[in-house]
């Protein structure tokens, strides 16, 4: 394209030198494209990969033994795994001990063994409330004297594996997997095996919402098409504002609205249609509810955009070919829609498999997502590798559908409003 | 186009009428919880329930009168202020840099820049807490307004990289060749072409740091509290009229914003309207 | 092609936007954040503690509030971000965040000494604000004549029907659910402290599961059962007592197989303000002023010389009262301590199921 412009530049100018100056404007522009770009990516790397890179490494990250414990950590991986660490690994197990419950720094190192094993938070307290600061003989007879536990390979194992620089546990928990006695890989025990339900949950939820948009979605996108611009625009409004209103606006709405008080109930009663109030809320249905109300712009738009540049005489052919309009909708209107169809039920999927606040608002307790046991993780119980294994599996299944829609629509057409 | 039988016309005009019946329904769905909210604001009683036992401004008194939420409506204007900026600065740039020549892996690149529209929030936020707590930036508005730019950029370099498209590179071109320096055609060539993109980039990182509470849930502590962390908390214990009143005056916010766009959109046709 | 200039002109621009991120720091620095348990509970505590402690110290102070778990309290002190300074804390959260050093040591001297108080009030690591109860409640104006008496009644969803309100997480509902399971309160903690009776207690939820609504913060239960929402709940008496006076409600509290407990206030490890910070716990158990709370709220104190002070017209209101103490269970700090984190992810991983 720029050849033409150039062109102009006269006989003066040999074809060679021509190319060369050519070659140095067009090296030029990208350097002066990367120069623009820069300031952003070096941005995103800095204040969103590179947080994100920190979550994803704590899914596999290994840090307590090892910094409350340090020399027990380097030396017991020297442990063959045979019998009982030698009297050196002990010793420093004892000392080590000891000091970090002096420090108050004992409970991290508890809390991470009992990941592994529940019964280590208070194996490790009581050895060090008991602990005497010399061996009775040996530190191996003086532990094991005070819990027998302290004589099995087993426990000195699970010591050994939490010393490691890194676990594969969290990420295992997330696929409702651990680690056995020997370090192989078994199915978690069924009362802790619920992530896998969850994310099953998680993607049924947001496959629900996202059937229920296409449903909602289509006839209003088709009808808004149809109109003459000036309507449809003034109609489009009604889409667009819920769209940039604050989501937690909308969800504070639903929750107004759906109440065992509230104005549905209120309405349902007072039109005689129920007798008692119906349970809306705090349950799935409302979560339904909210996430389609919240979404359903998401599949309105791209559905638009695409039936807006449909030209109409396809449909009017099929009607003079003798179609009936059912069958010439079938046939040749919706087969000319499948992009948008896809492009926004692609859009309403990836963006539902990450909801937090609205079932978490308006939802109970079985309806919660992914999200949610990221966050509880988190803030609540701050087993940060659990969150961040979740997490990682999360981002994962975001990317790839991201990577999907990238490939099937075009990062361009992520257009919004 | 042959009239349709009698009969078929009868199904047919049936379908146009149900059609319209099911579309303005849904369009109503949409718009539901926007009307029953902004009424019960104005409520004068204390409950969230029709009819209202009367009307009156109270709860918009007490919102303008309570100090949290003065504290958190101050502490998000900061907020959406400094994203807004930030944002709109970065995301131009770049959008411009996109345009004006072919960079290696271009998808990746957009993927990449676009990417925080679609990751979770809950994986941002829980990735800045932990990166940025080393650095003292939870707790701090600076750190919420660092996530934010983060998650509004997508909209910027978006809208921009719009604008760009219809755009002609042949007026730097001509305007370079009559002997403008290159911050005079930036200024007056460049800028102007794509001011209503770098506008509405520039409303929606503002509305989208306004309204964001999955990261400021994280990266907020007590005098760090922003309008919807505020609100999220009122949700949750008790859904009070005062909800109501910083709900309407989010959704007015939602429809200023609106309007602007609207009237850039028109502008922006009119002026691609006169070139065509 | 010297588009420099202007690249240069925009960076420009870049820089100045960064500066003028410059006083995108905290805007309202306070002096002290005291963070306790929200609604009727933090009215009370405002007028009758922050308000008076600000005009008599001078010092700003900032509120928050939070619905416990000692996992709160890790994230704000290894999390790095130091938000809060003082804050009140349940038993268990106290003793766990001592042993693990999320707490500053409290000099009992400045506070008068150790005697001046109850004994459950006092630890190296914390001051006792209130004694308090977790208690079945219910609206007398929708269940009239009898109500329930008992967790038995609790799960019985025949005789109520309806959906029930309980607080999420293991602590009180494990016990609630033995006692609904016909265990006396004497036995409940011998009970769980074994495997079978953790998962007699499970068992006993599974039945009940599918009619509770989850709630987290204090003023929940009093929302869900003002607006119908459950026909009954637990909740903690005090704010039962406060919707009753003021928004004219007409719930009752059920004190057998009540749950007491007491909270106490500490200071966060390395907080910035921890002179303020005792300062105000000193103000806010000082006798005069703790005598005022149970006008607001029906909490028990924990200041020896308060409790004379206290009208006597209250006093039967208050999880302290001889006939209530009598009729409800102490939580067991030391199971809870032992406990907290293992039982709070089962309780997660079976909720979410």
């Amino acid at each position: 394209m720029a050849a033409p412009a150039v062109g102009s530049g006269g006989a003066a100018l040999t074809g060679r030198s021509l190319q060369r100056q050519l070659q140095r404007s067009n090296r030029l522009r990208r350097l002066q494209a990367a120069a623009l770009v820069a300031p952003l990516l070096l941005y995103l790397l800095l204040f969103f990969l590179w947080p994100i890179a920190g979550m994803l490494w704590r899914s596999i990250d290994n840090p307590e033994l090892r910094q409350v414990m340090p020399q027990t950590a380097s030396l017991i991986q020297g442990w063959e795994g045979q019998d009982l660490p030698d009297e050196a690994v002990l010793a420093s197990f004892a000392a080590e001990l000891r000091q970090s419950y002096q420090d108050k720094t004992l409970a991290v190192a508890a809390k991470r063994l009992a990941y592994e094993s529940p019964g280590f938070r208070s194996l490790m307290f009581a050895a060090a409330r008991a602990l005497p600061e010399t061996p009775e003989g040996s530190w191996r007879a003086t532990l094991t004297g005070l819990d027998p536990k302290w004589g099995e390979p087993l426990t000195w194992a699970i010591i050994q594996r939490a010393a490691a620089p890194w676990t594969p546990i969290y990420l295992l928990a997330a696929i409702d997997h651990r680690l056995d006695a020997n370090g192989g890989i078994v199915a978690a025990p069924a009362d802790q095996a619920i992530y896998l339900g969850i994310f099953l949950r998680t993607f049924w939820i947001a496959l629900v919402v996202t059937v229920l948009c296409l449903l909602l979605g289509y006839p209003v996108a088709y009808q808004l098409a149809a109109l003459p611009p000036r309507q449809s625009n003034l109609l489009l409004i009604l889409v667009l504002l819920p769209f940039w209103t604050s989501l937690l606006v909308r969800t504070a709405a639903w929750v107004v609205l759906l109440q065992r008080e509230g104005v549905i109930n209120d309405l349902l009663i007072k039109l005689g249609l129920i007798g008692e109030p119906l349970q809306l809320v705090y349950n799935r249905f409302g979560v339904y509810v909210a996430m389609t109300h919240i979404l359903l712009p998401f599949m309105i738009l791209p559905l638009y955009s695409v039936m807006r540049g449909l030209p109409p005489h396809y449909m009017r052919a099929a009607a003079s070919l003798g179609a009936g309009p059912v069958r010439a909708f079938w046939r040749v209107y919706l087969p000319q829609t499948v992009p948008g169809i896809g492009a926004g039920c692609l859009l309403v999927f990836i963006l539902a498999i990450g909801y937090y606040i609205t079932p978490a608002l308006i939802g109970g307790a079985n309806d919660q997502m992914v999200s949610y046991f990221v966050a509880f993780f988190t803030n609540q119980t701050i087993n940060w590798g659990m969150a961040s294994a979740l997490g990682a599996v999360l981002l994962l299944a975001t990317l790839l559908l991201f990577a999907l829609y990238a490939r099937l629509v075009g990062i361009d057409r992520l257009k919004l409003g | 186009m042959a009239r349709p039988a009698g009969h078929a016309s009868f199904a047919m005009r049936l379908g146009h009428y149900g059609l319209w019946a099911v579309t303005l329904l849904i369009l109503f769905f949409l718009i539901l919880p926007i009307l029953i909210i902004v009424p019960l604001s104005f409520s004068a009683g204390t409950f969230l329930t029709f009819p209202l036992p009367g009307l009156s401004l109270r709860w918009y008194q007490e919102f303008f009168s309570s100090g949290p939420w003065q504290l958190a409506l101050r502490n998000s204007l900061i907020v959406a202020s400094a994203t807004t900026v930030l944002a709109t600065v970065l995301g131009t740039l770049a959008a411009l840099g996109m345009t004006r020549a072919r960079l290696p892996a271009p998808t990746l690149l957009m993927g990449l820049i676009v990417s925080p529209m679609v990751v979770p929030l809950v994986i941002v936020a829980v990735g800045v807490y932990f990166a940025y707590a080393p650095f003292g930036l939870t707790g701090s508005l600076l750190g919420l307004t660092l996530a934010h730019t983060v998650l509004a950029v997508p909209f910027v370099v978006i809208t921009v990289s719009a604008t760009l498209q219809g755009f002609d590179p042949n007026q730097i071109r001509a305007g370079a060749s009559l002997g403008a320096p290159p911050a005079t055609v930036f200024f007056r060539i460049v800028l102007p072409l794509i001011l209503p993109g770098v506008i509405s980039g520039a409303l929606f990182a503002f509305v989208t740091s306004f309204d964001e509470v999955v990261v400021a849930l994280f990266l907020t502590g007590p005098a760090e509290r922003t309008l919807p962390r505020q609100m999220f908390n009122g949700i949750r214990e008790n859904i009070s009229p005062i909800i109501a009143a910083a709900a309407s005056m989010l959704i007015l916010l939602s429809v200023l914003l609106l309007t602007v766009l609207e009237l850039l959109r028109r502008r922006n046709e009119r002026l691609r309207g006169i070139k065509a | 092609m010297r588009a420099k200039p202007w690249q240069i002109g925009m960076l420009t621009a870049v820089c100045g936007a960064l500066l003028a991120l410059g006083p995108v720091r905290s805007p309202a620095a306070a002096d002290l954040t005291v963070t306790s348990w929200g609604g009727s509970y933090q009215d009370a505590q405002r007028s009758i503690y922050f308000e008076p402690f600000k005009q008599a110290s001078g010092l700003d102070l900032i509120e928050d509030n939070w619905n416990g778990g000692v996992g709160a309290i890790r994230a704000k002190v290894e999390g790095g971000g130091q938000e809060w300074d003082v804050v009140q804390v349940e038993a268990e959260e106290l003793v766990l965040g001592c042993e693990e050093g999320l707490y500053e040591p409290i000099d009992w001297s400045a506070l008068g000494g150790k005697e001046k108080f109850i004994e459950a009030a006092v630890n190296d690591c914390g001051v006792g604000a209130i004694v308090w109860s977790t208690a079945v409640s219910y609206d007398a104006d929708k269940i009239p004549g009898d109500g329930p008496k008992s967790w038995a009644d609790f799960w019985d969803v025949t005789k109520f029907p309806g959906k029930r309100g309980l607080r999420r997480g293991p602590k009180y509902t494990l016990e609630f659910a033995l006692m609904a399971d016909g265990a006396k309160p004497s036995e409940v903690y011998d009970l769980l402290r074994t495997p079978a009776g953790v998962d007699r207690a499970f068992a006993k939820l599974d039945q009940i599961k599918d009619d509770v609504i989850w709630w987290e913060a204090g003023a929940q239960p009093i929302q869900l059962l003002g607006s119908g929402e459950v026909i009954m709940t637990s909740a903690y008496n005090g704010r039962i007592s406060a919707a009753n006076r003021e928004e004219k409600r007409n719930f009752k509290v059920v004190w057998p197989e009540s749950i007491y407990a007491v909270d106490s206030w500490v200071i966060l490890k390395n907080s910035p303000h921890k002179e303020s910070a005792l300062k105000f716990i000193e103000f806010a158990s000082r006798p005069e002023n703790q005598s005022k709370l149970p006008n607001s709220i029906a909490y028990g104190v924990t200041n020896k010389d308060a409790a004379g002070q206290i009208d006597k017209a209250l006093l039967q209101d208050l999880p302290t009262a001889p006939e209530n103490l009598e009729q409800s269970l102490q939580l067991d700090t030391e199971f809870w301590v032992e406990n907290t984190d293992a039982l709070t992810e089962r309780f997660a991983a079976w909720s979410a199921q």
